[in-house]
């Protein structure tokens, strides 16, 4: 089928203001709009830039804004968007070029809400023992690939960016509720601030983004309710 | 400033960089150069398990598992180094646990785990259940609880630092040259140690599992510089990619009791491997599913045939072959467990397949997927530079990138991220012991114009060559001539072709000529990379007599002790490719036909 793509572009040593340009494709309705972009590349126009590598959606290099929805462009693919498709930048963080955004405000945010597994208490000589229903408890949010999908689609992020967005808090409540961990009260303190967990206004907008099918709102839900209530259940 | 001085430099952030950087940080200043951010690395996309002889279901010994581990590897592996890997197996996975790894539990809280090819109780020769998992995503897991731990001990990255060259001085490391993404400027970085864990290369061939950052740049490098690369014709197909696209399906889904289906509708591993039939290494599979396609008995007659984990299929296979559960009750699964320890890639087939794996089987095909060969290294991660296994002062690799070796012929699922833990592990702290009794050497005054005169050629030359034509026709004669089954005459036509590539790679054109996140350039870099292990892979092919492992010849059926029980080394002189041979280690076991 033929596609029409447009893509903002935008080459900091070129361009003093980014814009868009069209480019006319031939697709399968199953090739993803990875494919597409690398083929644009590597025959039409090789000055278009974007970051990529697993292209089957596991290492959240290639989080973009897809028709106006946060999509990993490994992850969708043309036959659900049809033949006029737009790509532009994840929203919230500085473009660099075309695709390509300053990463480094998201990773501050991740690394500032203690992402570690933390209990000093001596380990014994085989595993911790955990029951298979304290390892549900988490489960969800360890499937965070840090791809920036959920955190650049929230008003709430765009409104002011020193909101630790939800992939931070995603990321806290993986350890806050693990049955292991002993650092969740800390971890809370930090949320409980003006730039943690109450930014959030349940727009859902990160559920709907999260190539990786988490249930982010229902996470920051359950991070309020633990500050709130003092109890992590 | 673009110069830099740290200790150690671990170049690469997978699993096996990350375990050297948290080790070697623990006494040394330790730098980490990525060309992705460390959560990016292709570590991130093993899915089944990491093998580890605990014993938490049934009983096992690192003993089984180191000859699992020898037999698998087609008495290739050396087997100091295997008996190391699997006696070191045991503490690496308590350890990770003890690091926060959310693995998935037995009913007793224990770490779970389940079979996988290759992998047996050697009283019985049955499966035995050693893969430790969490759910289908265990390489996502160990990746990110590492770079978790890396955050927590504060170690030092340089994240989209592409590493392009090796500085040697004195006959030893003395450090990389690097190119910053954001600002296409060159940087030294001089160091005492360096640690290649770069990965693997598998983006050669056209159907691969792998990430389009598997160019493998480390061992391309090393090459450059004299280094040889080892055993390099041993590249593991998976038995089971998804059809065209190559997205791995995890071993683990026959584990669970799948079962691989060729267009008679009929379970065709029985005739292969009568034992452990789809648990059978993944050689043999691979080999089986492609006699089974050439004698038109693909689906449809198309080069793909089904895997199905359909529960009801599950139970018919698992009951004609007396599959017991850990109670001794017959072994029956429903869709919502078949959910529960394979969500992943019931996820990848409805994604890019519109298949439900629950209620449809999955169209596979073999996928190019793991490196065995490498950057020689001794079990303490050294680089080992020639037959006689002469160190090379300050220079380590770890992981997919390195030639340890352990995988010898061909690697056992749940290997690779068991090597690079433990790998990792001891590169690291070798390097660091290496570097707090060493002294710097000298900078050469022209590091940088090596890495300068490859890129300077890429931009200044009459741009006649496509790229993405030249990257196309490499996949293409490897997929044709140097995957699953070898001829003398395919893998001549091969070499011949690889080297027309080259010379036509002299001409490439790149699009784009500015400095700020130039992927154009450094994509064809890394295409030129490819292009010269293409060339070392198939002519390390040609000249191995013998089928072996992943390296099977139609006009050499059979293994040759003899004369083939060696390792390959291919070194890069004058720009031709010389090899040599080395002995492989051998302790206790003594060849034997392998038989599954």
């Amino acid at each position: 089928m033929d596609v029409t793509i447009k893509i903002f572009r935008f080459n900091p040593e070129i361009d003093k203001q980014p814009h868009f340009e069209t480019y006319s494709v031939q697709a399968q309705e199953t090739d993803r709009v990875l494919d597409l972009l690398e083929y644009i590349k590597g025959h039409m126009d090789g000055t278009l830039s974007f970051r990529r590598s697993c292209a089957h959606g596991v290492c959240g290099s290639d989080a973009m804004r897809i028709n106006g929805r946060n999509r990993l462009a490994c992850k969708v693919l043309v036959k659900e968007l049809g033949s006029k498709i737009t790509v532009e930048p994840i929203l919230g963080l500085r473009v660099i070029k075309d695709m390509i955004v300053d990463m480094e405000p998201f990773f501050e945010h991740f690394r500032s809400v203690l992402p570690y597994f933390i209990n000093d208490e001596p380990a014994p000589t085989t595993e911790r023992l955990q029951s298979i229903e304290d390892r549900e408890r988490f489960d969800d949010t360890t499937k965070c690939i840090l791809c920036a999908a959920c955190t650049t689609s929230c008003p709430s992020f765009w409104a002011n960016q020193r909101y630790v967005g939800p992939a931070a808090i995603v990321n806290a409540h993986r350890f806050i509720f693990d049955s292991r961990d002993r650092a969740a009260a800390e971890r809370l303190r930090i949320l409980n601030d003006q730039f943690g967990v109450y930014r959030c206004h349940t727009i859902f907008n990160c559920t709907d983004a999260c190539p990786r099918d988490i249930q982010v709102t229902q996470a920051i839900g359950e991070v309020k309710k633990a500050i709130a209530t003092g109890r992590i259940e | 400033m673009n110069s830099h001085q740290h200790e150690v430099l671990v170049v690469g952030a997978g699993g096996a960089g990350l375990m050297a950087a948290l080790y070697a940080s623990k006494t040394a200043n330790t730098a980490v150069l990525s060309k992705l951010y460390p959560t990016r690395s292709h570590t991130g996309a093993a899915q089944g398990g990491v093998g580890a002889a605990l014993g938490n279901i049934e009983e096992d010994h690192p003993e089984w598992h180191t000859y699992d581990t020898v037999k698998g590897s087609d008495y290739l592996g050396d087997q100091d180094a295997i008996e190391f890997m699997c006696s070191e197996a045991v503490p690496a996975v308590y350890e990770l646990e003890h690091m926060g790894l959310p693995f998935s539990r037995t009913p007793d809280g224990r770490i779970a785990q389940r079979p996988f090819g290759g992998h047996t109780n050697n009283k019985t020769g049955k499966p035995v259940r050693r893969a430790c998992y969490a759910a289908d995503r265990t390489g996502h897991m160990i990746l990110q609880t590492l770079y978790q731990q890396c955050i927590k001990n504060q170690v030092n990255f340089f994240d989209e630092f592409q590493v392009i060259d090796l500085i040697l001085s004195n006959g030893a490391a003395a450090g990389v040259v690097a190119i910053q993404l954001s600002t296409g400027e060159l940087h030294t970085f001089h160091a005492k140690s360096v640690i290649f864990a770069t990965g693997g290369h598998g983006r050669i061939w056209e159907i691969t599992s792998n990430a389009y950052a598997y160019s493998g740049d480390g061992i391309a490098i090393t090459l450059r510089r004299g280094i040889p690369a080892q055993d390099m014709e041993f590249f593991q197909f998976h038995p089971t990619g998804i059809y065209k696209l190559g997205i791995l399906i995890t071993e683990g889904v026959r584990g669970e009791g799948g079962v691989l289906i060729n267009d008679s509708g009929e379970r065709f591993m029985t005739h292969y491997a009568p034992n452990v039939k789809d648990l059978a290494s993944r050689d043999v599979i691979s080999r089986a599913m492609y006699l089974e396609m050439s004698q038109g008995h693909g689906i449809g007659g198309q080069r793909y045939l089904l895997l199905d984990v359909r529960p009801e299929t599950v139970n018919k296979y698992a009951a004609e072959d007396g599959r017991k559960r850990p109670d001794g009750s017959p072994y029956v699964v429903t869709a919502e467990e078949v959910l529960g320890k394979l969500p992943d890639i019931i996820d990848f087939c409805r994604t890019y397949l519109g298949v439900d794996p629950v209620t449809q089987p999955m169209p596979v095909q073999p996928t190019a997927h793991y490196a065995m060969g490498g950057i020689p290294t001794n079990k303490f991660g050294e680089a080992v530079i020639d037959e006689k296994n002469t160190v090379l002062p300050g220079l380590f690799a770890a992981g997919e990138a390195a030639c340890v070796s352990v995988h010898g012929a061909n690697r056992l699922g749940t290997n690779s991220l068991l090597d690079l833990l433990v790998f990792g592990k001891h590169s690291g702290l070798r390097a660091a012991e290496y570097a707090k009794g060493a002294a710097f050497q000298p900078l050469p005054s022209d590091a940088t114009d090596f890495a300068r005169a490859q890129f300077d050629a890429m931009l200044n030359n009459d741009g006649s060559e496509s790229a993405a034509d030249i990257g196309g026709e490499m996949k293409s004669i490897m997929m044709d001539h140097v995957s699953v089954f070898r001829t003398e005459e395919g893998m001549r036509l091969a070499v011949d072709k690889v080297c027309e590539l080259k010379e036509r790679f002299k001409h490439v054109r790149v699009g784009d000529r500015g400095k700020i996140f130039n992927t154009d350039l450094l994509n064809t870099w890394e295409l030129g990379n490819l292009l010269d292990l293409a060339e070392v892979t198939a002519v390390s092919a040609l000249a191995r007599q013998e089928s072996r492992g992943a390296h099977a010849r139609e006009d050499f059926s059979k293994r040759d002790d003899a004369n083939w029980m060696r390792h390959t080394l291919a070194w890069r002189r004058d720009n031709r490719i010389e090899l040599s041979y080395k002995p492989v280690v051998k302790t206790k076991y003594e060849p034997k036909e392998r038989v599954y």
